[in-house]
């Protein structure tokens, strides 16, 4: 039953994604060339979204608790810190070449488009080897304060 | 490569947006988590020891029926154009593989969730990623002319 819902709402994202356009490269590139063919329509998909979510957590959080869980489960750190921001720059240099982030690329897989497919895998294959390269750098450090 | 020339849809990308809103309402509010696409993904492929794992899969599985939900109420595949090479496709897809990892969340999770909660490190992480691809964009179609 609990994973209807997150199906459901799974759906009500992948939807959104489609109808938004964030789906489609050509439109999210476009969105950023602001010196070319620009199209600004991907600032009414984070307008539509922003306005929705900033309301609706704050309703959301009246309740001690939320429905299907013991408790709300947000991220409470607060500090900037090297990752955040070269991780973020690393990010939106890979969003720009390929015109896919994560939340457009997954419900796009949904199209059977074969290109869809190589995108995520090697975002799978990014995801992985940042693991490995964090696993590497932490262990180096622990071992240079011993 | 000839940009795409794609269509300004304010009102389709607004209604889109908000139906990317409602889903993060809804996740907070059943399952009391932040709707990130990074986040998801990551802890539904990587082992994270919590074991609870299914409705990440659910969720993923909702995303993924999003176009074909868009194609049974509308008749036709939302738009899915690339205007990037396979070798593009590739570095882009584990650039944003990386990037994502380091800095913990991608546009739904830092951009639509964190913002939503005026997290100070999703704000900075959303400005970051952004200005990074309006950069890379830029350099990709204007300086290297790709």
């Amino acid at each position: 039953m609990k994973l209807i819902v997150y199906y459901l709402i799974g759906l009500v994202f992948g939807v959104g994604i489609s109808i938004s356009g964030m789906a489609n490269p050509a439109k999210v590139l476009n969105f950023f060339d602001l010196a070319g063919s620009w199209d600004p329509s991907l600032m009414f998909v984070m307008g539509g979204a922003l306005i929705v979510t900033f309301i609706g957590y704050r309703l959301a959080f009246r309740r001690s608790a939320p429905l299907m869980a013991p408790r709300f489960e947000v991220p409470t750190r607060r500090d900037l810190d090297l990752p955040l921001i070269g991780g973020s720059a690393v990010f939106g240099i890979g969003w720009g070449i390929a015109g896919f982030c994560p939340g457009g690329a997954l419900p796009a897989l949904g199209t059977g488009m074969i290109e869809v497919a190589i995108f995520v895998a090697s975002l799978i294959a990014g995801l992985l080897t940042a693991r490995v390269l964090r696993r590497v750098g932490v262990n180096a450090l622990t071992k240079s304060t011993t | 490569m000839t940009p795409i020339v794609t269509e300004f849809t304010p009102l389709a990308s607004a209604f889109g947006g908000a139906l990317i809103g409602l889903a993060a309402v809804l996740l907070m509010t059943f399952g009391g988590r932040i709707f990130g696409a990074t986040g998801i993904l990551s802890g539904a492929i990587l082992p994270t020891g919590a074991g609870d794992r299914a409705w990440r899969w659910a969720l993923l599985a909702g995303m993924v029926s999003g176009p074909l939900a868009v194609q049974l109420m509308t008749g036709s595949m939302p738009a899915v154009e690339i205007p990037i090479s396979l070798p593009m496709i590739i570095v882009g897809g584990f650039l944003v593989g990386v990037g994502v990892n380091f800095s913990s969340g991608c546009t739904s999770g830092h951009g639509v969730c964190g913002m939503a909660r005026l997290s100070p490190r999703s704000i900075v992480a959303t400005l970051t990623f952004m200005a990074a691809t309006i950069v890379t964009v830029y350099i990709v179609r204007h300086v290297i002319g790709a």
